[in-house]
């Protein structure tokens, strides 16, 4: 299993608890928090790649915590969970910025795929990121090269001039 | 009948009688004033009129026979004047005086008299033989004695008949003596028999005596002496004029009385008439205006009856069903509510699912372990497991249904397949249909055009139809068929049910607001209304076709979008 950083956010403890049993049993340790606020409490303390946010919750809820994950920290997925019936809660969810939107109850093995493909996401990003890097740092150097063959060329046709 | 078991109620029979009752009174207030004063108005004034009629004519009759009087006096004064004692008692200048008297007057003189001091008869010309008769003992001597003119009562006399005299005092060389003369009875009766008024008045002439001085009506006079004194009382106290009286006589009929005083007082003129017959007119306009109170009464009492148990009616007619819609409006807000709850409900339901199915997830997850793998039952629970997590999946689908519809509420207009919305509702009202022993058959033609049509309201009215029909199924069960087609314009859906079918009574309410068969709490009577205001709206047609015993069909025609239908024909 792929090292992700995840964060499983939903104010139905027992579910969260499960989730995270049977999570671990496949290589995931999900963190996890009860509430809006406690999320972003944990994400303070350890940046994380997926956060599985419950759409519902006293206090906070999944929306309005939303744009503050995007804010502080751009790179994280998140996907909603909604106990609501209607897709409303979820397109509202994507609208602002959510990975996707997944309907409780859920079929777990879809909930693993859907991480799994944000996490994919995020590192898409990332190696592009890289690559991005890696090609403006090969640019640097071709640029540098040129110059020095640019020098080299006009070094060696200089050489046979003074040659002669 | 229900209407009148309505109107049992003391509350409305209270109405009832209120109502009647007041415009009773109002209308019979003015009614009995307007009567009484029209009556006692008329009844004066006609009493004034027939009293002065008869005082007219009870005068006129008084001048009549006071001139009749006179005048036969003057007559016998002239002769008296005119001739002397010595040639007046020459019975044939006598008679020829006489015979000239009737000439001019007729049978009025009978007889001429010449009468001495000593009341010996000297001369006489008459018809009978009373010559030399002797008046000195007469009751009328003494009196023609005493007086210069003298008219006497009416009495026998001599000769047995009634009569009456009239004579003059002179006096001739030292000695009075008299000349008499016999009124005819008959002639002077009939001065008084003219006076007939109507069928029952007649008059008569009283003296002081309270003796008829004229022939009666036989049996028509009753105790005189009553009534008359009345009038001579009357008389003492110097009224002069004409006197009406209104008394009872002894048989209890009310008569009245005109008198009017002749011969200086002497003789009492009497007019009676009985008031039955002087007021014929009025009493019969007394009576006819009493028919027509009655009968207008009659007709008031039964119409302020009538129409306030008309207008009771209707009162308890709209309060019942004011209560009804009441109860509806009522009914409908709760159905609402648990609408609501249930919506509610179905929110919430989702999380505890949620954690049954992941606990189950977790379970199958331990069976995963080596130590269970060897376990007996291993694919028992593996099968159970696999069962919550169906059924967990099932509550997901049915809350999702059920609330997606419950959420469904814009009336926007989309591009539809109705086939599609058709099937949505089947299977949120399959379960329904199952516990009911009820089959929902589609048969549904494929690639129908897309209907502009809400969502929402659309699926509210298949949904209504559909469970109008599971009810009505919902005791022996049946089939609900439903059937989709392009018909010319139009897409028509069938919704047929076998059930009991609607009567004939109702059927033509079915889509009232308001109206329902339901028992109460069961229906609120607006979901046929609404699919009626749904269909209508969007310029399509409704109706129903029910036969008793064999089923209800209901027909739904949905226009199709007008350059959408070119398209696909």
């Amino acid at each position: 299993m792929k090292n992700i950083r995840l964060l499983l956010v939903d104010d139905e403890i027992n579910f969260v608890k499960t989730l995270v049993k049977r999570m671990e049993k496949r290589g995931l340790f999900p963190d996890q928090a009860a509430s809006g606020e406690e999320c972003l409490a944990i994400l303070e303390k350890k940046p994380m790649d997926v956060v599985v946010l419950d759409v519902k919750m006293p206090g906070m809820d999944g929306i309005e915590v939303l744009p503050h994950i995007k804010e502080k920290y751009p790179k994280t997925e998140v996907l909603f969970l909604t106990g609501h019936a209607s897709p409303q809660d979820g397109v509202d969810g994507i609208k602002a910025g959510g990975f996707d939107y997944l309907t409780k109850p859920i079929e777990f093995e879809q909930l693993i795929t859907k991480i799994n493909q944000a996490y994919d996401k995020i590192r898409l990003m990332e190696e592009k990121e890289k690559e991005a890097e890696f090609r403006a740092g090969m640019e640097q150097q071709m640029i540098a090269a040129e110059r020095l063959a640019s020098l080299g060329t006009l070094a060696g046709t200089d050489t046979p001039k003074g040659g002669f | 009948m229900n209407k009148n078991k309505r109107l049992k109620n003391p509350y409305y029979q209270s109405l009832i009688r209120k109502m009647a009752l007041i415009v009773i009174i109002v209308s019979f207030t003015p009614l009995v004033m307007a009567s009484c004063l029209i009556l006692d108005y008329f009844h004066s004034s006609y009493h004034e009129k027939v009293y002065a009629h008869l005082g007219e004519l009870v005068q006129k009759h008084q001048q009549n026979i006071d001139g009749f009087l006179t005048e036969r006096l003057s007559n016998i004064r002239f002769l008296a004047n005119s001739y002397d004692f010595e040639e007046l008692s020459d019975e044939s200048f006598l008679q020829n005086k006489l015979t000239v008297l009737q000439q001019d007057y007729g049978t009025v003189f009978e007889d001429l008299g010449v009468v001495n001091e000593k009341g010996l008869q000297v001369a006489y010309a008459g018809p009978f033989k009373l010559e030399k008769a002797e008046y000195s003992k007469a009751d009328w001597f003494k009196k023609a004695m005493n007086s210069r003119y003298f008219i006497s009562d009416v009495f026998m006399g001599l000769r047995g008949q009634p009569h009456f005299i009239v004579s003059v005092k002179s006096k001739w060389q030292g000695e009075w003596w008299i000349l008499r003369a016999t009124i005819n009875f008959l002639e002077f009766n009939s001065l008084v028999e003219n006076l007939r008024i109507g069928k029952t008045g007649f008059a008569f002439i009283l003296n002081r005596e309270k003796e008829f001085q004229t022939k009666l009506l036989i049996g028509s006079i009753s105790d005189k002496k009553h009534y008359m004194d009345h009038f001579f009382e009357a008389a003492k106290v110097g009224n002069k004029g004409i006197h009406i009286v209104e008394k009872k006589d002894e048989f209890g009929n009310m008569k009245i009385y005109v008198g009017a005083f002749l011969k200086n007082n002497e003789w009492l003129l009497v007019c009676q008439q009985n008031t039955t017959d002087a007021f014929f007119d009025l009493n019969r306009v007394r009576k006819i205006g009493a028919v027509i109170f009655l009968l207008g009464g009659l007709g008031i009492i039964s119409t302020a009856y009538l129409m306030s148990r008309r207008m009771v009616n209707r009162i308890a007619t709209a309060d019942k069903e004011k209560e009804m819609m009441n109860q509806q409006v009522i009914e409908t807000g709760k159905l609402a509510t648990i609408g609501e709850l249930a919506a509610g409900i179905a929110h919430e339901i989702n999380n505890p699912v949620a954690i049954m199915v992941e606990e189950a997830g977790w379970i199958e997850d331990l069976l995963e372990e080596e130590e269970f793998k060897e376990g007996e039952n291993l694919n028992e629970f593996k099968r159970a497991l696999k069962q919550i997590h169906t059924q967990g999946g099932r509550c997901k689908e049915i809350t999702f249904k059920l609330l997606s519809f419950a959420r469904k509420t814009d009336s926007r207009a989309e591009d539809v397949q109705v086939n599609d919305l058709i099937e949505e509702v089947v299977a949120l009202s399959a379960q329904r249909a199952r516990y009911g022993k009820v089959l929902i058959n589609e048969n549904l033609e494929k690639d129908l055009p897309f209907i502009n049509i809400s969502q929402s309201e659309m699926q509210q009215v298949f949904l209504n139809l559909i469970n109008n029909a599971c009810d009505a199924m919902e005791k022996k069960g049946g089939t609900i068929e439903i059937k989709t087609q392009l018909a010319g314009d139009y897409v028509e859906v069938e919704i047929a049910d076998n059930g009991p079918g609607i009567a004939k009574a109702n059927l033509a309410r079915i889509f009232d607001p308001f109206f329902t068969t339901k028992p109460v709490g069961k229906g609120t009577g607006l979901g046929l209304s609404i699919c009626y205001g749904i269909i209508n709206k969007i310029g399509g047609k409704i109706d129903v076709r029910s036969v008793l015993d064999v089923g209800t069909t209901f027909r739904i025609l949905l226009p199709l979008k007008k350059e959408k239908a070119q398209h696909t024909l």
